[in-house]
């Protein structure tokens, strides 16, 4: 990726195909009979910020998993830098590309203390000076030193979800995907992560995949976005056309309806799309 | 408020855990009043919500330490009740949507089983009674093939899907006050609004109370009656939902400022600059 691009920030009418860092195509993910994603396709250009948004259960994180290597099970093409991946992933591969979870209950070691979760990885990537990073990380993501020796139990919700990008943060990686990141947090915490998420991304030119369901994080942090539905990318968009209300699919609009907050009436009319 | 003795009387609540590093004070003095309404509890992460629902259940976690002035369900003293007493109360009178909806649920158990099984603890159901109530309870919530969410385990669920099979457990058995904490976080806006939906009958036509705990400002403005926000463990402003938008408190001020606004593009959101006067200042 280019300086000028990097400055730029904004990718939409580059040639993506040879700036590529990230390319998914006709990806097929099976559960038994759950067809859970169904041929979804995208490519996203080296500092670039990609928004994956979409009903409840449409099989967004699926698609974040495959890519991180957490589901061997699909088919299809998913390339790095150009690289295709096979099923399995080498311990470099999360040198370069990290995930943060929707689940930071799950997500992290019941019985590990911050720190401990923290040193983890540095230690696994051969990566020293933990004693600094570990205190950066914990600033950057507003926790203070009075967090580093608690376990996961002892934090709210949205400390936890700190944790959780803290530790997807300190080996540096170039590529983040990251699910659902700051639905946990109050928009206060929020704001303060999204802005870390942007700064990071124009000093480092890091890649981001976001799935969230909040269209105005969307718009704030993506130049593009897919719409997701039963599995398929029902609409591919510029954040642009989103912003000026133009998405072409009724299920687009239906979302940004939704998004304007809670209405009985507007609740009534929602209609389910197959 | 309504005229009718609320259903839920707090005064002067606290929580308190002991930690290595010294005491921490989730919770400091919390007084507030729920009657069949909505009542939205708002703020920052860390500030008290979670362990304020807990506590009205007496879900709060080991070491933590709970006391309070007065902390009454419908005449009922809970800071005084018997074991017993509240093993009836919750779930069956008072329901709680956990914040962590997979880890509350049984990891190697059915999500349907366990839906159908905490009917049957309630109310007296066969089985297939409570299988097909569990069924109708998931297609209530939106899910696309409920049968196969009944026979699903927690990790083969989505986020979003796992929010609504709580749900579906906890409105079921028909509570008087639901505490909701984050019920919707993990849910697209379409599904949320369907699913609030539910919610806002209960409440409108069978005099549900319901606690709502949320970091969505928005969505909170919107759906609830009052709303109040904590800070630092204590409620610092409380108001009608619909006038959240001229919130008093700077810390209000704060949070309305730190949202990011698909009609209002900016390069760097605001972030909340906190004033230690607020800790122990006088609420707005
Ligand atoms: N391990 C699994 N086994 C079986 N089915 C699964 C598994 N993981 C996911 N699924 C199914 O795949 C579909 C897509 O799930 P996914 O988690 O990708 O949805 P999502 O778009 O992230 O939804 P949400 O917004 O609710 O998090 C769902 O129907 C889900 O039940
Ligand atoms: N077991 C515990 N030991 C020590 N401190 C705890 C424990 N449980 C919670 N806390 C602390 O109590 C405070 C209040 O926690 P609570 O879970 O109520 O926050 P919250 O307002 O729900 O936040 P969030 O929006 O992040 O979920 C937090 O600072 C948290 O770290
Ligand atoms: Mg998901
Ligand atoms: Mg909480």
């Amino acid at each position: 990726m280019t300086a000028a691009v990097r400055r730029q920030g904004r990718l939409p009418e580059l040639d993506l195909a040879s700036q590529a860092v990230l390319e998914v195509e006709s990806l097929h993910v099976r559960f038994g009979e759950v067809h859970a994603v169904r041929g979804a396709q995208f490519s996203i250009a080296a500092g670039e910020s990609y928004g994956i948004v979409g009903e409840s259960g449409s099989g967004k994180s699926t698609v974040l998993r495959a890519i991180a290597g957490l589901n061997p099970d699909w088919s299809g093409a998913i390339r790095v830098a150009g690289e295709p991946l096979g099923p399995r992933r080498e311990r470099g591969f999360y040198k370069r590309v990290q995930m943060v979870f929707q689940d930071p209950y799950g997500s992290l070691h019941p019985r590990h203390t911050v720190d401990r979760v923290l040193s983890e990885p540095l230690a696994i990537h051969g990566i020293d000076d933990a004693e600094n990073r570990i205190e950066r990380v914990l600033k950057e993501v507003g926790l203070g030193p009075a967090f580093r020796f608690r376990f996961p139990h002892q934090l709210s919700g949205g400390q936890r979800q700190r944790v959780a990008i803290a530790r997807a943060l300190i080996v540096e990686p170039q590529i983040l995907l990251l699910d659902e990141p700051t639905s946990s947090l109050d928009v206060s915490v929020q704001a303060e992560i999204l802005n870390l998420l942007a700064r990071l991304r124009s000093q480092h030119g890091l890649t981001y995949v976001l799935v969230t369901h909040n269209l105005a994080v969307v718009a704030h942090m993506c130049e593009r976005l897919a719409v997701m539905n039963q599995g398929r990318i029902v609409e591919e968009m510029t954040v642009a056309q989103l912003r000026a209300h133009e998405p072409g699919e009724a299920y687009t609009r239906q979302l940004l309806r939704a998004s304007l907050g809670y209405d009985r009436e507007a609740a009534r009319a929602m209609v389910t799309f197959d | 408020m309504t005229a009718q003795a609320p259903l839920l009387s707090v005064e002067d609540l606290r929580v308190e855990f002991p930690t290595r590093t010294g005491l921490v004070r989730a919770v400091r003095g919390v007084s507030f009043d729920v009657g069949r309404e909505k009542v939205g509890i708002v703020g920052e992460s860390g500030s008290g919500k979670s362990q304020t629902g807990r506590a009205i259940l007496r879900l709060t976690p080991r070491p933590g330490v709970v006391t309070a002035k007065r902390m009454t369900f419908e005449g009922i003293d809970l800071l005084t009740a018997s074991e017993r007493a509240m093993y009836d109360i919750r779930g069956k009178r008072i329901a709680m949507v956990l914040q962590d909806p997979k880890f509350s649920l049984n990891p190697v158990m059915s999500v349907g089983k366990q839906i159908a099984e905490a009917y049957r603890a309630h109310a007296p159901l066969s089985r297939g009674a409570a299988r097909q109530h569990a069924l109708d309870m998931l297609s209530a919530v939106k899910m696309r093939d409920p049968r196969r969410v009944y026979d699903s385990y927690p990790h083969e669920l989505s986020g979003g899907m796992g929010q609504r099979a709580m749900i579906a457990m906890m409105l079921g058995t028909e509570p008087d006050l639901l505490i909701a904490d984050e019920p919707t976080s993990a849910l697209d806006v379409t599904v949320q609004m369907q699913v609030l939906a539910i919610l806002d009958d209960l409440v409108s036509q069978r005099g549900m109370g319901l606690i709502f705990i949320s970091h969505d400002l928005n969505l909170v403005a919107s759906f609830c009656d009052r709303v109040l926000v904590m800070y630092a463990g204590r409620i610092v402003e409380q108001l009608r939902a619909s006038e959240l938008a001229s919130a008093r408190h700077p810390y209000t001020q704060g949070l309305l400022a730190a949202l990011p606004r698909i009609d209002q593009p900016t390069t760097e959101l605001a972030v909340l600059r906190r004033d230690p006067a607020w800790i122990d200042g006088p609420a707005a």
